[in-house]
């Protein structure tokens, strides 16, 4: 694949429509839509992962990968959308080549979207891809079946599925190719080899997609830590490395609409609308009259993302600070860094309020109140401070489940819904959006009331 | 076997005192901490025995290096050394990731260490000893490669359908239980899945291990395995719910359909309905009562047998009349409804299906105890079970570590010490291991080696002629 920062003309051979990205296009792609394409597959990715998470069901699940796929891989140009696909996805792959843990999750969620998209397919499209696989597997012939028919007949009843008829196509396949049959006891399996119907094919095609690209993305990794890294230090290694970190929702670094908070209202508004995250930091803050850091840039930031004004928050945090270090080192050493995070100076760094995945990946030390708390604290701490929230009983054993089982955005959107009593269905991803919902029904029923 | 039988006799007393410290007959679970102490020292020196005379060494070796000690230019020299065993010591000291390069290594460790547990691990990427070596090179690569499918089969799983005895305790009328899951599982393994080399193994208490050893199931993938034990799996709910067989779907799926038929209704109605008296008491008809859907049924059978107790002369076995009862109101032509007729299934499965311990065989990296080993709760030695023959196995007659020394010490003195295993109880299972499992087993090693020795062969021939 071919990078140019020119407008140059993108040139591609035609491909089928679910394309296996079996080697890398030769495509020239604009470095903006290295950066957006890959952005917006993320949106489908994450959208399938939070999903995952909260169990959907797979009816659910299909509905649903067809919805984000609709919604974020579309191109104005109908001609670049096969396009597009190939080249998010292989970007994707650099971004998530690094380590193991990221190649597990790309390598699950990709595997899930081509499931899906699989079975969108026609018939005869699904025979050409299983073509393109090179699967080594050729129908059982007539002679066979008729020795297992009665077998496969019940099977098919056992899953309530039809009777087989005269020209269903069975593939005999080793049963540990399709493991989620086997483990549904949904193909007979006759001395190590599984009898696959026709229908059930995805799974064989899937186990192909997923030993390929897992093979691939060690493959990526050593290109990538061997040359490209070092090759592409300015121009593709920083927003590559940018993305597996990235917040991909709507934009919080422009505070717009709801009433703009003053210092007057703000310990009221932190109890009632801050996150569980930002709600520590800011007690912790007027405890201690200190943040390191990592908190002042996550706090500070976040309060700019809910419109407190530069001035407010220099009053804000100057009131605190200077209980500890004095008014004058406050203005020396502080007050700087607080009009940078609202940044009318300053390259390359993010002055965006962190997202959820931002503070979930951080890695706060001795001393430091900054991340997540369902990821950072102790499951004492934890439900202390749950219990501070109003949250209890059978609600904090949900929370603390999803804490147990790694999905941190979860137990906070948990958390909100029991505190404001009402859905969040698109999930907690970021504090500014935990702040800017929880507003809102705030308002809503302020409303209601009056 | 009239001399046989009274030394057990005598072992049970011997153990008695072992672990209490006093003449008392009594063997119970809970030992006084420092009694304890006693047993496990005079315990020890009996193992130190066991180890240097009987243990095999020689064939553990064997079977572990499967065919890779050998001459043959495709044997992986390294392939022993990298497999993990562990050793629990009479301290309570746990020593993991345990590796030896030969079987002098492995014999020597053993018998200096004296373990009164050994389990075996994975063969690792490299030799776990020196895993954190390679731990600093940041990538995964200390990781498990290979591994036996293997399963676990505990008894204590089963206290809800037995009441004969419970927790650790087995005898011959909850035995059977165990011969059904080695019959069923045996049988799918075989005929599903195709595996040829698997070794059945009392755990030495209460329970059966299997390991199938074949090269496809030594590779399979933690995803595969989950995949084989769901297949097994037929209760649903999780662990902590009351467990309940739930048979969906209008018929039964083969694997099921062939274990009810040619396994589970037989033992069912030969040995558990009337070992375990299914039928006896109020309290346990009510709880097979309870599982069918149709309350005027239900009602009208436990009509029949609250009436029946008074007037019981019948000679037959009370047990099979009312499960006969049963049967013939859930499958008479007036109740041809779906799920009752499943019901009936459904009762025989609760009482005799294989149960699990699924995350044993779900993970390549879970530890096993070694065949051979002596329980240390019973003294008795994990030897390997013969599947074709299970139900002949009696756990009760199965030697122990006191028995097998009484055995050596009573022989001559003039005997060889080569046949010093053969000379005791034990000598038949090593027998069996040998020439039942490791012989087939190290044969088809080669085989597998020399074939795919000769496709790499060819295909760099052909690379070279193109
Ligand atoms: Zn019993």
């Amino acid at each position: 694949m071919e990078i140019v920062r020119s407008q140059s003309k993108i040139t591609a051979d035609a491909v089928p429509t679910l394309p296996l990205y079996r080697s890398a296009p030769a495509l020239e792609v604009r470095l903006e839509d290295f950066e957006l394409f890959a952005i917006d597959r993320l949106r489908v990715l994450r959208g399938i992962s939070d999903a995952l998470s909260r169990g959907k069901k797979p009816e659910e699940m299909e509905k649903l990968v067809k919805d984000l796929w609709k919604a974020n891989m579309r191109h104005q140009n109908a001609s670049e959308v096969i396009n597009k696909d190939i080249i998010s996805h292989f970007v994707l792959r650099l971004v998530y080549c690094r380590t193991e843990e990221l190649r597990k999750w790309f390598l699950s969620m990709e595997t899930m979207l081509f499931r899906y998209r699989f079975r969108f397919e026609s018939l005869d499209a699904q025979r050409a891809l299983m073509g393109e696989f090179d699967l080594p597997y050729k129908a059982v012939s007539n002679a066979e079946l008729e020795n297992v028919k009665e077998k496969l007949g019940q099977v098919a009843r056992s899953i309530s599925q039809p009777l087989p008829t005269a020209d269903t196509t069975f593939f005999k396949v080793p049963f540990e190719e399709v493991p989620d049959l086997v483990s549904g006891r949904r193909v007979f399996i006759l001395k190590g080899y599984a009898y696959v119907a026709m229908n059930q094919v995805v799974s064989l095609v899937v186990t192909q997609f997923r030993s390929l690209l897992s093979k691939a993305l060690v493959l990526t990794n050593r290109k990538w830590t061997s040359t490209i890294r070092e090759q592409e230090k300015d121009r593709l290694a920083p927003i590559v490395e940018a993305l597996s970190t990235s917040y991909i929702g709507p934009d919080y670094s422009q505070p717009k609409g709801c009433a703009e908070i003053s210092i007057r209202d703000i310990d009221q508004i932190a109890n009632s609308s801050f996150p569980l995250c930002m709600r520590h930091l800011f007690e912790k803050l007027r405890e201690d009259h200190h943040l390191k850091h990592g908190g002042r840039m996550q706090l500070g930031l976040f309060l700019k993302g809910v419109d407190l004004k530069l001035d407010d928050a220099l009053a804000f945090w100057k009131a605190e600070f200077s209980q500890k270090v004095g008014a004058e080192r406050f203005e020396k050493e502080y007050a700087y860094s607080i009009r940078h995070n609202y940044g009318k100076e300053g390259k390359r760094t993010d002055y965006t309020p962190y997202s959820c995945q931002k503070i979930i990946s951080s890695t706060p030390g001795v001393g430091d109140h900054h991340g997540c708390p369902y990821r950072h604290f102790s499951e004492e701490n934890l439900r202390t401070a749950l219990g501070k929230m109003g949250v209890s009983g059978r609600t904090a054993e949900e929370v603390m489940d999803k804490v147990r089982n790694r999905h941190y955005q979860l137990a906070c959107t948990l958390t909100f819904e029991a505190i404001h009593g009402s859905s969040c269905d698109a999930g907690i991803n970021h504090p500014n959006q935990y702040f800017s919902d929880s507003q809102k029904i705030l308002q809503s029923k302020k409303n209601e009331t009056s | 076997m009239v001399e046989g039988f009274s030394r057990r006799k005598l072992l049970s007393l011997e153990m008695a005192k072992g672990e209490n410290g006093r003449d008392n007959m009594q063997i119970d679970g809970h030992e006084p901490r420092q009694a304890n102490a006693v047993y496990e020292e005079f315990n020890a020196n009996y193992l130190k025995a066991y180890y240097g005379k009987l243990f095999p060494h020689a064939e553990m070796f064997k079977w572990m290096s499967y065919g890779n000690d050998g001459k043959h230019p495709a044997c992986d020299h390294s392939y022993f050394g990298r497999r993990e065993f562990s050793f629990t010591l009479d301290n309570d000291i746990y020593l993991r990731f345990q590796s030896f390069n030969n079987a002098t290594e492995l014999e020597n460790s053993i018998k200096e260490k004296c373990p009164v547990k050994i389990d075996i691990g994975p063969v690792y990427s490299v030799d776990p000893a020196k895993r954190h070596a390679y731990a600093q090179s940041g990538d995964n690569v200390f990781t498990p490669v290979e591994r036996e499918l293997v399963f676990d089969i505990d008894m204590t799983d089963y206290d809800d359908v037995r009441y004969c005895c419970s927790g650790a305790d087995v005898c011959l009328d909850c035995w059977p239980l165990m011969t059904a899951a080695i019959k069923v599982i045996d049988i799918a393994l075989r005929d599903d899945f195709g595996f040829n080399h698997i070794l059945w193994v009392y755990s030495g208490r209460r329970g059966v291990h299997c390991w199938v050893c074949d090269g496809r199931a030594r590779r399979l993938t933690n995803e595969q395995r989950a995949a084989i034990a769901d297949y097994f799996r037929v209760y649903k709910g999780n662990d902590n719910s009351q467990k309940k067989v739930s048979l969906m779907g209008p018929v039964l799926h083969p694997f099921l359909a062939r274990s009810y038929t040619e396994v589970l209704r037989a033992f069912f109605e030969e040995k558990i309905l009337s070992g375990q008296k299914l039928f006896a008491t109020a309290e346990r008809f009510e709880k097979i009562l309870e599982t069918i859907p149709d309350e005027s049924i239900a009602s009208e059978l436990r009509g029949k047998w609250m009436e029946s107790r008074r007037s019981s002369i019948a000679k037959e076995d009370i047990n099979v009349i009312r499960w006969e009862q049963l049967k013939h109101l859930l499958q008479s032509g007036k109740h041809k409804a779906q799920g009752l007729r499943r019901c009936v299934e459904e009762i025989v499965f609760s009482y005799t299906y294989p149960r699990l311990d699924m995350e044993v065989s779900k993970h390549m990296n879970h530890l096993l105890k070694a065949p051979f080993c002596v329980h240390p709760k019973t003294g008795r030695v994990c030897v390997p079970i013969d599947p074709e023959h299970c139900e002949e196995f009696d756990p009760t007659g199965v030697p122990t570590l006191s028995s097998l020394l009484d055995e050596l010490n009573s022989g001559g003195q003039g005997a060889e010490i080569d046949n010093e295993l053969d000379r005791t109880s034990l000598g038949k299972s090593v027998r069996f291991f040998r020439s039942s499992f490791l012989q087939p087993l190290l044969k088809s090693c080669k085989e597998d080696m020399e074939s795919s020795y000769n496709r790499k062969l060819q295909q760099s021939k052909n690379s070279l002629n193109w």
